[in-house]
């Protein structure tokens, strides 16, 4: 049996036909749309690296059924840049060296990204390291991970980005 | 994971018939179920999405004080609904140190309540395990098993249940609202989870395809809102299951406790209402030498189900903590690192 769901994803409204009820966002995402940016670390929701924002949120891609989410917007790290415009998080993440091998990192901007939207945390270190908890870093780039989602998080605030991601 | 048929029911009528056909399962977020499902611990034939009823994602608060939430709200709307968090701190202090602001965002108030344990044999489908395989033995008996029960547990299995949540629930007379294929029923928190006895794999009250509907804290446990704290210890910073934790809830008169309220995590199969203890403290002065009582006596029946000795000494520990937050009272803020016992109030740093 086949299943038909749409799904706008990084703007784009998609018409999607799933041969398969198994698959995940994560693996609908890397394996059939061509979109890899996101990363499978764990695929158990134990590190953070397949981070997307679902309708808005930060998620764990690999813990969420496809079908489940029909109707849905997602954004990736594909669509956060505008054109050779990056975003202030992924600006911020090259300014405060926030990565070495760079595996964990579009699952960091996204999960920052979400972090702000959120609007729980401020520009408090303390808050924001709590905050990005969810996503680890094997090369251990979390002090400049932390300073940049703080630098970020202001620039955001000060032009009303918060929320639109 | 196996592969299953998907159903997408349209009210809670046609979910709760089709969650009834053996087989099925109920899917909410699926954070626990999907990756139980991943390792072939579960393997449903069917899943029943919950994801798309109508009636189930709200957060009301009713003319006689009670709060009713659906079960599809999700761990982090919870924690954040303003009014929630002014009336029932420790509930909101106890879901934001679960899990990480990714899983918190898409977990929900049902799933919560029936994720399964975190027992590393149950995860090997390799392993003898009697909660995943009724008969087959126990290997954490004989394995690694110094995070397991220390109350409650039997020589057919020691596992714990993992929830933060649970345990400000079972402190605070929380009632569960389920709809089945026989009606709606009412079940109190504390009877929800099952200690496993001869049958582990009975793991909570819930009859083959009932459904959790709603979740109801009473007005009363508004009451403890001034001192209610929710403390838990983890092996690393965060984003880790307690090791153990506590709910505490106090209500003070003029330097008098005249009510108590305390619940452990992570030491047995259900979330474990501390009764003696809360029996300990009422009438005595807010003070340390009452909560080391209190803790003894929530303790007191604790044995080690195999190399965790250390937890009965902790589990105390960690009671006598909460309640000497809750005592101290409820802080305007939450701490940055909720319930961590190493967490500043403000301005300090944690590595
Ligand atoms: C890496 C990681 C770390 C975590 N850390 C913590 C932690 O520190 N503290 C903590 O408390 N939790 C923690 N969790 C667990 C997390 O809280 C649960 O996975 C989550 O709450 C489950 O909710 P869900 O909506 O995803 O449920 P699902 O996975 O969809 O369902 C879980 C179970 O509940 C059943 N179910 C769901 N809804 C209903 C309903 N309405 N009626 C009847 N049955 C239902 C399902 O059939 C399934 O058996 C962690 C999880 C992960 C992956
Ligand atoms: S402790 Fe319980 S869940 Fe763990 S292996 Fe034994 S029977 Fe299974
Ligand atoms: S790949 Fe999803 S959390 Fe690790
Ligand atoms: S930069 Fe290598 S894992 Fe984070």
């Amino acid at each position: 049996m086949s299943y038909t769901i749409t799904l706008t994803i990084n703007r784009v409204p998609r018409t999607l036909e799933l041969d398969d009820p198994r698959i995940t966002l994560l693996d609908l995402l890397r394996e059939r749309l061509d979109l890899p940016g996101t990363k499978k670390g764990c695929d158990r929701g134990q590190c953070g690296a397949c981070t997307i924002l679902l309708d808005g949120r930060r998620v764990n891609a690999c813990l969420a059924l496809a079908l489940s989410h029909d109707g849905a917007e997602i954004l990736t790290i594909e669509g956060l840049a505008e054109g050779e415009a990056l975003h202030p998080m992924q600006q911020a993440f090259i300014a405060h060296d926030a990565f070495q091998c760079g595996f964990c990192t579009p699952g960091q901007i996204m999960s920052a990204i979400g972090l702000v939207g959120e609007g729980q945390t401020g520009a408090d270190p303390e808050r924001v390291r709590e905050g990005m908890s969810g996503n680890l870093c094997r090369c251990g780039a979390y002090r400049g991970i932390t300073e940049a989602v703080v630098e970020a998080a202001r620039a955001m605030a000060a032009d009303g980005q918060g929320r639109a991601a | 994971m196996n592969r299953f048929e998907y159903v997408r029911p349209r009210s809670v009528a046609e979910a709760v018939a089709a969650g009834a056909v053996p087989g099925s399962a109920y899917l909410a977020a699926g954070t626990n179920l999907l990756d139980l499902m991943k390792i072939g611990v579960a393997r449903p034939g069917r899943l029943v999405d919950l994801n798309h009823l109508p009636g189930l994602d709200g957060i009301e608060h009713q003319a006689d004080g009670a709060v009713r939430i659906g079960a599809q709200v999700r761990n982090a709307d919870l924690a954040h609904d303003p009014g929630f968090r002014r009336r029932f701190p420790a509930v909101a202090e106890a879901l934001l140190s679960g899990a990480s602001a990714q899983l918190r965002n898409a977990a929900t108030v049902g799933g919560n309540l029936l994720q399964r344990t975190r027992c590393a044999w149950f995860q090997d489908t390799a392993s003898a395990c009697n909660r995943r395989d009724p008969g087959s033995g126990c290997d954490a008996r004989g394995g690694e098993n110094r995070l397991h029960a220390v109350l409650g547990w039997s020589e057919h299995c020691i596992a714990t249940h993992p929830s933060d949540f649970c345990v400000p629930l079972a402190a605070l007379d929380a009632v569960v609202e389920v709809e089945g294929p026989t009606g709606r029923r009412e079940i109190a928190l504390r009877d929800f989870h099952l200690l496993p006895g001869t049958t582990p794999e009975r793991e909570s009250v819930l009859a083959p395809g009932e459904l959790v509907v709603a979740l109801r804290l009473p007005a009363e446990a508004a009451g403890f809102a001034a001192h209610a704290r929710y403390a838990k210890l983890r092996e690393r910073t965060s984003y880790a299951f307690a090791v153990v934790s506590a709910a505490a809830a106090l209500r003070i008169v003029d330097g008098r406790i005249v009510a108590a309220r305390l619940a452990l995590g992570g030491v047995a199969a259900k979330p474990w209402r501390a009764e003696e203890a809360e029996a300990a403290l009422a009438g005595a002065a807010p003070e340390a030498a009452a909560f080391r009582r209190a803790a003894e006596a929530a303790l007191a029946a604790a044995r080690p189900s195999g190399d965790n000795a250390f937890k009965i000494e902790l589990a105390r520990r960690i009671a006598v903590r909460a309640l000497t937050l809750a005592a101290a009272g409820t802080p305007e803020r939450l701490p940055a690192l909720p319930a961590s016992p190493f967490a500043p109030l403000s301005g300090g740093r944690h590595v």
